[in-house]
């Protein structure tokens, strides 16, 4: 007989609900909610932590995660956790956005939240498209990319091209750290950790506003096979939306 | 306390904020309301609170849900074009049952209009204003003394009925300065909302605070206890009733616009007309009860607003099945003087 012992390597994390989810199979948003809830396991935060949902396929994020919650109007997250952090300055605040949400009517929300440098960490799920509604043209859709408002594919000089929130956010004052990640691979999903782990710190340290960028698939809207959308994360996003920090202010030695 | 202090309709509305335990204000600048972020942007920091100015109303509102879905009383305030871009989260706060005080400092429109008084938000403000059926509980002050008392009330209802609370003034009450009496109210302790605000777990079952609502009747669950609130706020009515007992006309106006009627009404009596004043302070639940009491009694009404014609319609569903009432418009933007009511009050009286 050889010894069959079991060591158990991977858990549900205890801020994360033990239900299954809405998700289309492939969609990266689970992935994301993952690391949230492991995240707020990890450094003791899901007593304190405040929730801002928002509208988008992640509307339903409050049924997945184990903390407080409030749902937000299209876009408005980042005003509404301003608000709740204001408030309950002892609150973990966090908002968790699509990029519809987030890039085009909460344009102005996210901006001067993180200009305001409000102690909040925002989670920004980019998919290049509107998912809930049914795939239509997202600011973030590339140039090229069909969707049900393109058919023809994204055209710079109708349609402008995709917007860089990362790289925006980054030069705005308030923010401690603004990165983008992605969840196309296992590394990559290790780094986006690291991200997440550094925004949340911005808050819990007092540094500042906190933004992390995840790329994501939809593969039900990108008409593609979970597999192949995974893969057009890599060939055609990565390269448009480079990864990596674009602002940390702990590592320029300093609080913004 | 009970010195008197000479100050604008405006302040008025601030320090009673202050006064009812107000600890988060959320403004952006439009005339003529300017008064009150200006004022709470040292008076709200200096009491331990937190002042905003958002980059929008749309981000004031918001900030306002927020910090509402936390359980600490917070206020905003704005004026008519600045109250049409809050509606949206108006409307997610009454969806969600979110506590809050909006102040409406009524200008005139439609669209930019100007900056001068009227009354044109009427149907805005007891209709819902935003997307969905939903119901505010609308106050509609006439002096400075009334501003400060019920902004203080204006709180103790929005926790009452976990409901966005609006006070509706204008031009005129904001920028007029007179004296008023400050008094401090007992103010509610930590447990406010504390069976249902969000603040972290710290150890007990989530909560969740949202206006979404996609099983199977469950909207109109949620509608039905709407509905029901709205209902008990109808304990809330108040309204002034100034020389009704024996008048023949009732003049029925409300704010800035009501206090003017009611020297015309004064003046008119000395004249030996049987003229009194019926003025709705809760706008919403409007005070149909009493004012069928009077029509049935066999009164005649004659209803002034600062409008085109708004109130009118809620004076006449509570007379409907005896009476009807006049309607004379002061158009918006002007300031109208007591003696511009009489002619219109004699015709009325005289059934012409
Ligand atoms: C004010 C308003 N406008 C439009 C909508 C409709 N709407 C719901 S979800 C959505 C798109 C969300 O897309 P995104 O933020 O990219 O999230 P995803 O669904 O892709 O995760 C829109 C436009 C709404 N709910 N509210
Ligand atoms: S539509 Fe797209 S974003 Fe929405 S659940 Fe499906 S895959 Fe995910």
């Amino acid at each position: 007989m050889t010894d069959m012992n079991e060591k158990l390597v991977f858990e549900r994390p205890e801020s994360v609900v033990d239900r299954a989810t809405h998700y289309c199979p492939g969609c990266h948003h689970g992935v994301a909610h993952r690391l949230v809830g492991e995240l707020l396991d990890e450094m003791n935060l899901r007593e304190k932590a405040l929730l801002i949902g928002s509208i988008g396929c992640s509307v339903f994020l409050y049924n997945y995660l184990d903390v407080d919650a409030v749902e937000a109007p299209h876009g408005r997250a980042p005003a509404v956790a301003t608000g709740a952090k204001r408030a309950r300055n002892d609150c973990f605040v966090f908002t968790y956005q699509g990029d519809g949400d987030l890039a085009s009517i909460g344009m102005a929300e996210i901006m001067h939240a993180a200009n305001r440098g409000e102690r909040i960490a925002v989670v920004f799920v980019n998919n290049t498209v509107y998912g809930m509604t049914g795939g239509q043209m997202a600011p973030t859709t590339l140039v090229g990319q069909k969707t049900t408002t393109c058919p023809g594919g994204r055209c710079r000089d109708k349609e402008g091209m995709p917007i860089k929130m990362t790289e925006i956010i980054s030069q705005l004052g308030g923010v401690a750290f603004a990165a983008r990640g992605s969840l196309d691979s296992v590394k990559n999903i290790r780094t986006a950790k690291k991200y997440l782990r550094k925004a949340f710190e911005c808050q819990t340290n007092n540094l500042g506003f906190g933004f992390v960028e995840l790329l994501s698939a939809c593969p039900t809207n990108w008409k593609m096979t979970p597999v192949k959308a995974n893969e057009r994360i890599g060939e055609e996003m990565i390269p448009y939306f480079p990864l990596g920090v674009y602002k940390d202010v702990t590592e320029e030695g300093g609080a913004c | 306390m009970a010195d008197k202090i000479f100050i604008k309709g405006n302040e008025a509305v601030a320090r009673g904020a202050l006064a009812a335990g107000c600890k988060c204000f959320f403004g952006y600048p439009i005339t003529p309301q300017n008064d009150i972020p200006e004022f709470m942007s040292k008076a709200i920091v200096d009491a331990g609170g937190e002042f905003v100015q958002a980059e929008s109303e749309v981000a004031a509102a918001n900030m306002l849900l927020g910090a509402g879905a936390t359980g600490v009383r917070s206020m905003t305030s704005s004026s008519s074009p600045g109250i049409s871009l809050k509606q949206e989260a108006i409307s997610y706060m009454a969806g969600s049952g979110i506590p809050a005080v909006v102040v409406n400092m009524n200008r005139g429109g439609p669209g930019l209009g100007d900056i001068g008084p009227a009354q044109g938000d009427y149907y805005q403000s007891t209709r819902g204003g935003g997307h969905g059926d939903y119901r505010l509980l609308v106050y509609a002050p006439a002096t400075g003394q009334e501003a400060y008392d019920l902004t203080i009330k204006a709180f103790d209802m929005a926790f009452k009925y976990r409901n966005p609370v609006m006070i509706l003034g204008d031009a005129i009450l904001g920028q007029m300065k007179e004296p008023i009496v400050p008094w401090q109210p007992e103010l509610p302790g930590d447990e406010e909302g504390a069976e249902w605000r969000l603040q972290g777990t710290g150890g007990r079952e989530k909560r969740l605070i949202k206006s979404l609502f996609l099983e199977e009747g469950a909207l109109a669950g949620q509608n039905q206890y709407l509905q029901a609130k709205y209902e008990k706020m109808q304990g809330e009515i108040e309204y002034e009733a100034f020389e009704t007992d024996d008048a023949d006309l009732i003049v029925c106006a409300y704010g800035s616009i009501g206090r003017i009627a009611k020297s015309a009404v004064r003046k008119l009596r000395k004249a030996g007309h049987k003229v009194g004043l019926f003025r709705p302070i809760t706008l919403y639940p409007f005070p149909a009860a009493p004012l069928l009491e009077m029509a049935k009694a066999g009164k005649r009404f004659l209803t002034v607003e600062h409008n085109l014609g708004q109130m009118v319609d809620d004076v006449r569903l509570s007379i409907r099945t005896v009476a009807d009432s006049d309607f004379f418009a002061i158009y918006p933007g002007n300031l109208p003087t007591p003696d511009e009511f009489e002619e219109p009050i004699l015709k009325s009286l005289e059934g012409k």
